[in-house]
C-alpha cells in the first residue's frame, strides 16, 4: 500500500485533493446569466456560499445568448463527523438481475410468478408497466427481462375479485398493484379492498402483496395489509430483490 | 468504396430471406385493419378535437366515432362508409359535428347500400384526400426550406433529444440546441404513451420523463424550429415517435403537421411493449405508407435488442431485424433514403478489443445498407453514472460513427441513466461531437481494415450468423419466431398482448380511401 494515510479511523474527515485535509472539490453547474465578468463573478459568490472558499472559476464558456457554464476547483470549509453520518439500511441487498435469477432458481426451483394490476377505476398503467414491461425505468429493465421472474400483466381497471382469481389460477408468488389516482383516497381503499380479499380467499397461503404508487407512503404497509409499499423513483430492480428476499424469507419461517 | 468484401451472393441470400420471412406477416397486414388505422383515416379526413365532457377526461373525437361505429356495425367494412353515410343522412356539414352528435348518441350507424354506398365512398375519398393534399403540401414545403436554407453541411447529422415534459420548455431547450449545432431535434414521449390506445390532444405541460406526442405540440415546435432554422441558416429536422397503440395515427399527424423523421420499428412495440404482434404489423405498414407519401424518414429500434441481450453474442440479431425492417419498409412503399435503420455502440467497454468490434459492426451496416441513412445510436447500458468516463465512451462512440461513415448520430449523454441532460451537459455533448467531426471528420478516407483482419472477419462472421438465424426464422415463421423468443428475449404469441381487441380481419366489402390513395399515389 502507499505511504499516504487518508483519514482511517478518523471521526472528523474533508473531501481529498492531494494533501490530507485540503478539502478540495470540483463541480460544475450553470448560471442564467450571460457570459461576462459580472457571470464570473455570481458563480464565485454562488462557491462562496456553497462553503467552497477560496475558489478558482478554472473555466467559462457561453452557452447561447442567455447562459453561462462554470467549472469551479476550490477548497470547502465544511468538516464532517462521521459519527453523525446515518445509514438508512434497506431490509435487502440490491442485487443485479443475473442474481436475482440465480437466487430465484436456488430457492424455488422454479420460476417465481409476479401477478401485476391497475385495480379499481384506474386507468394509469404507467408505474405497472415501468416496474414489469422489459423496456423497464431509469435505466433499468423491467421485471420481465429476470428469466427467472414469469410475469402476467393483467393491465388496467383490473377488478379485485378477477385479480384473486387469475392470481390462483397462475399460482402467483407475488402480486403487484399499482395505484396512481388518489381521489377520494382511492388508492388506499382499493389496496385495502384487495388485501382484504386475498386473505379472505387465501388465507396464510396468499401470494406475496405489494402496493406501489407516487402517492404511497411506504410506511402504511401495516395499514393496507400488504407486505411492502414502493413509492415514487422506485426502480424494477429493487422491486426483484425485494421479491427474492420476501420470498426467500417466507420459505425460511412458513407463515 | 466497399472495405469488408462482403460476398454478394450471402448479401442477396440474406435480403431472400429476410423477404421470404415477411411475406406471410404482409398478408395478415393486408388483410387486417386496426381501431388506429381507422381512426388516423377519419383524421386524415379532418376530425379534430376532443371530448372534453366525457367523464374519463378528453377523448378525441376520433375515439369516440370508431368505437360507437365498432358498436353499431363493426369495422370489418371499414369506418368511412358508415361514417359518410350518417353525414349525408343526418344532413351535417362537418366530421365535428357528427362525432358530437354521436357523443350525444343521435346517430345510429351503419353499413350504406346501394347508391348511398357509392356516394359515401366519394366523398370519404373527397374529404381524405384532402388531408392527404396537407401532407403533400408540406413535404414540397420542407423541400422548398431544404433548398433555400440548406442541409446540415455534413454528415453524419446531429440528432439529439429533448425531454422536459413540458412543451415550452422542450422548444427553449432544443432552440439551443439548434444553435449549438443540432440538426435533428427528437422530443422523447412521455413515459407510457405508447401504450395509451388515444392520442393526447392540446399543449401539455405535465409529461413523465417526455412531453405527450400531440397534435398540437408537433405544430409548436416544428414552428418554432422554422424559426431557429432561418436563424442559423440550415433546415433542423424535428423527430417524433409513431410507435405504440397510435402508430397510424401519429404518422398522419406528423404529416400534417411536417414534421421530419419518425421513430417507427416494424417489432419493437412486440417486444419491448407487449404489444399484439398482429396489431403492431398492421398499423406499421399503415403508418410507413404515410410516412412514404410524407418524405418522413424512419428511425428503426435496433439498439433496443442490445439494451437486453449482449452487444457481441447478439450482434446478428440486429442485422436481421435490419433486414427485415428494409423488407417491410420498400413493401410499404419507402425507398432506401428513407430508412434510418439502426444500431447501437452498447459493447461492454471492458471486453477487449471491443472498439474493433464496434467498427466491425458499424461497418457491416453501412455496407450492407450503402443508401440508407443510418443511425447510429450511443452507450446507454454501460454508462454508468461516471460522467467522466462515460463522456470518453461518447467520444469513441463519435469516433466510430465518422469512421464508418453514418449518416445520422444520435448524440451521447454523459448523464445517461443518471437524469435528464441538463443544459450544459448537451453543450459538452455537442462540443464532443464537434471535436470529432472536425478533428477526424476526413479518417473515413484512410480507414481500409486489413483484408483478412479482426474486423473484416468479425463481420463477415455476423453476416454469417444472421443468415442462419433467418433461416430458421423462415422455417419457423417469423410469428412463431417472436412467439418463441427469439428478438431481445421476449416471448410474444400472436394472440396476445395489448391492443388485440383492435385488431379486425378485413370483410371482402372493405373500403378505406386512405389505403386506395397511398396505394395509388393519388391526390383526388
Amino acid at each position: 500500500m502507499t505511504a499516504v494515510q487518508p483519514d482511517h479511523g478518523k471521526r472528523h474527515v474533508r473531501p481529498y485533493g492531494d494533501t490530507s485535509g485540503d478539502g478540495m472539490i470540483q463541480t460544475s453547474f450553470t448560471l442564467p446569466v450571460p457570459a461576462g465578468p459580472r457571470a464570473e463573478g455570481a458563480a464565485l459568490l454562488l462557491a462562496a456560499k456553497m462553503g467552497i472558499d477560496p475558489a478558482m472559476v478554472v473555466h467559462s464558456n457561453a452557452i447561447g445568448p442567455d447562459f453561462t457554464f462554470f467549472v469551479v476547483y476550490g477548497s470547502v470549509r465544511h468538516i464532517v463527523d462521521l459519527d453523525e453520518v446515518e445509514v438508512v439500511e434497506r431490509e435487502y441487498p440490491l442485487l443485479p438481475p443475473s442474481e436475482v435469477n440465480t437466487a430465484v432458481k436456488k430457492s424455488l426451483r422454479r420460476k417465481l410468478v409476479v401477478v401485476g394490476a391497475c385495480i379499481g377505476t384506474d386507468a394509469h398503467t404507467v408505474g405497472i408497466d415501468a416496474i414489469l414491461n422489459i423496456k423497464g425505468f431509469a435505466g433499468e429493465k423491467g421485471l420481465e427481462y429476470y428469466r427467472e421472474l414469469r410475469v402476467v400483466n393483467l393491465g388496467a381497471q383490473v377488478s379485485v375479485p378477477d385479480l384473486v382469481k387469475r392470481s390462483r389460477a397462475e399460482k402467483a408468488d407475488a402480486v403487484l398493484v399499482s395505484q396512481v389516482v388518489t381521489q377520494r383516497d382511492a388508492h388506499i381503499l382499493n389496496t385495502q379492498e384487495m388485501s382484504a380479499a386475498f386473505r379472505e380467499a387465501m388465507g396464510a397461503r396468499r401470494p406475496l402483496l405489494i402496493a406501489g404508487g407516487p402517492r404511497f407512503d411506504p410506511r402504511m404497509a401495516g395499514d393496507l395489509g400488504v407486505d411492502r409499499v414502493f413509492s415514487r423513483g422506485t426502480t424494477p430492480g429493487e422491486v426483484a430483490s425485494y421479491l427474492v428476499h420476501a420470498i426467500t424469507q417466507r420459505k425460511e419461517q412458513p407463515v | 468504396m466497399p472495405l469488408l468484401d462482403l460476398d454478394p451472393e450471402v448479401v442477396a441470400t440474406a435480403r431472400d430471406l429476410a423477404a421470404k420471412a415477411a411475406a406471410p406477416v404482409v398478408e395478415i397486414a393486408r388483410s387486417h385493419t386496426t381501431v388506429s388505422v381507422e381512426r388516423a383515416t377519419l383524421r386524415l379526413a379532418g376530425i379534430t378535437g376532443a371530448d372534453s365532457t366525457h367523464r374519463a377526461g378528453d377523448v378525441p373525437w376520433v375515439n369516440r366515432v370508431v368505437d360507437t361505429v365498432a358498436d353499431h356495425c363493426g369495422l370489418e367494412h371499414g369506418v368511412c362508409g358508415p361514417v359518410f353515410h350518417a353525414l349525408a343522412e343526418h344532413n351535417l356539414e362537418t366530421l365535428t359535428e357528427l362525432a358530437e352528435a354521436t357523443a350525444a348518441g343521435q346517430v345510429s350507424y351503419k353499413i350504406p347500400t346501394g347508391r348511398d354506398a357509392v356516394r359515401a365512398a366519394r366523398a370519404a375519398r373527397a374529404a381524405v384526400a384532402k388531408g392527404l393534399r396537407t401532407v403533400d403540401r408540406n413535404r414540397a414545403q420542407r423541400d422548398k426550406l431544404v433548398a433555400k436554407l440548406g442541409d446540415p453541411p455534413r454528415r453524419p447529422w446531429i440528432y439529439l433529444i429533448v425531454a422536459t415534459g413540458d412543451i415550452d420548455e422542450d422548444v427553449v431547450q432544443a432552440a439551443n440546441a439548434a444553435r449549438a449545432g443540432a440538426d435533428i431535434i427528437a422530443v422523447i414521449r412521455s413515459t407510457g404513451q405508447s401504450l395509451l390506445d388515444y392520442v393526447p390532444e392540446g399543449a401539455t405541460h405535465h409529461g413523465f420523463a417526455g412531453t405527450y406526442a400531440t397534435q398540437e405540440n408537433f405544430r409548436i415546435m416544428r414552428a418554432a424550429m422554422d424559426e431557429v432554422s432561418r436563424e442559423v441558416g440550415r433546415y433542423v429536422r424535428v423527430t417524433n415517435y409513431a410507435s405504440g397503440l397510435c402508430m397510424p395515427e401519429i404518422a398522419v399527424l406528423g404529416g400534417l403537421q411536417r414534421l421530419d423523421m419518425m421513430l417507427n420499428d416494424s417489432m419493437y412495440g412486440i417486444l419491448f411493449r407487449d404489444i399484439n404482434p398482429i396489431r403492431t404489423f398492421v398499423d406499421q405498414r399503415f403508418s410507413r405508407q404515410v410516412h412514404a407519401r410524407a418524405g418522413i424518414i424512419i428511425n428503426t429500434g435496433e439498439d433496443n435488442y442490445l439494451t437486453t441481450a449482449d452487444a457481441v453474442d447478439a450482434a446478428h440479431t440486429v442485422t436481421v431485424s435490419q433486414l427485415l425492417n428494409e423488407h417491410f419498409a420498400h413493401e410499404a412503399g419507402l425507398p432506401d433514403d428513407l430508412l434510418g435503420l439502426g444500431h447501437a455502440f452498447e459493447i461492454n467497454p471492458k471486453v477487449p478489443e471491443s472498439f474493433r468490434l464496434e467498427l466491425a459492426h458499424a461497418l457491416l451496416a453501412r455496407e450492407l445498407f450503402p443508401a440508407a441513412p443510418l443511425k447510429w445510436m450511443p452507450p446507454t447500458k454501460h454508462m454508468t453514472g461516471d460522467v467522466f468516463n462515460g463522456y470518453l465512451l461518447d467520444g469513441f462512440f463519435n469516433l466510430a460513427g465518422v469512421l464508418t461513415g453514418q449518416s445520422i448520430l444520435l448524440v451521447g449523454m454523459m448523464t445517461e441513466a443518471v437524469v435528464t441532460p441538463f443544459l450544459s451537459d448537451r453543450d459538452l455533448a455537442l462540443a464532443n461531437v464537434r471535436y470529432v467531426l472536425d478533428a477526424a471528420g476526413g479518417l473515413v478516407e484512410d480507414f481500409r481494415p486489413a483484408p483478412d483482419g479482426f474486423i473484416a472477419k468479425r463481420a463477415h462472421q455476423v453476416l454469417g450468423e444472421a443468415v442462419d438465424l433467418l433461416n430458421r426464422v423462415v422455417d419457423d415463421g417469423l410469428l412463431n419466431a417472436i412467439a418463441d423468443g427469439t428478438f431481445g428475449l421476449m416471448k410474444r404469441p400472436p394472440d396476445q398482448g395489448k391492443g388485440a381487441d383492435g385488431v379486425i380481419a378485413k370483410a371482402d366489402t372493405y373500403a378505406n380511401p386512405a389505403v386506395d390513395l397511398l396505394d395509388e399515389g393519388a391526390t383526388r
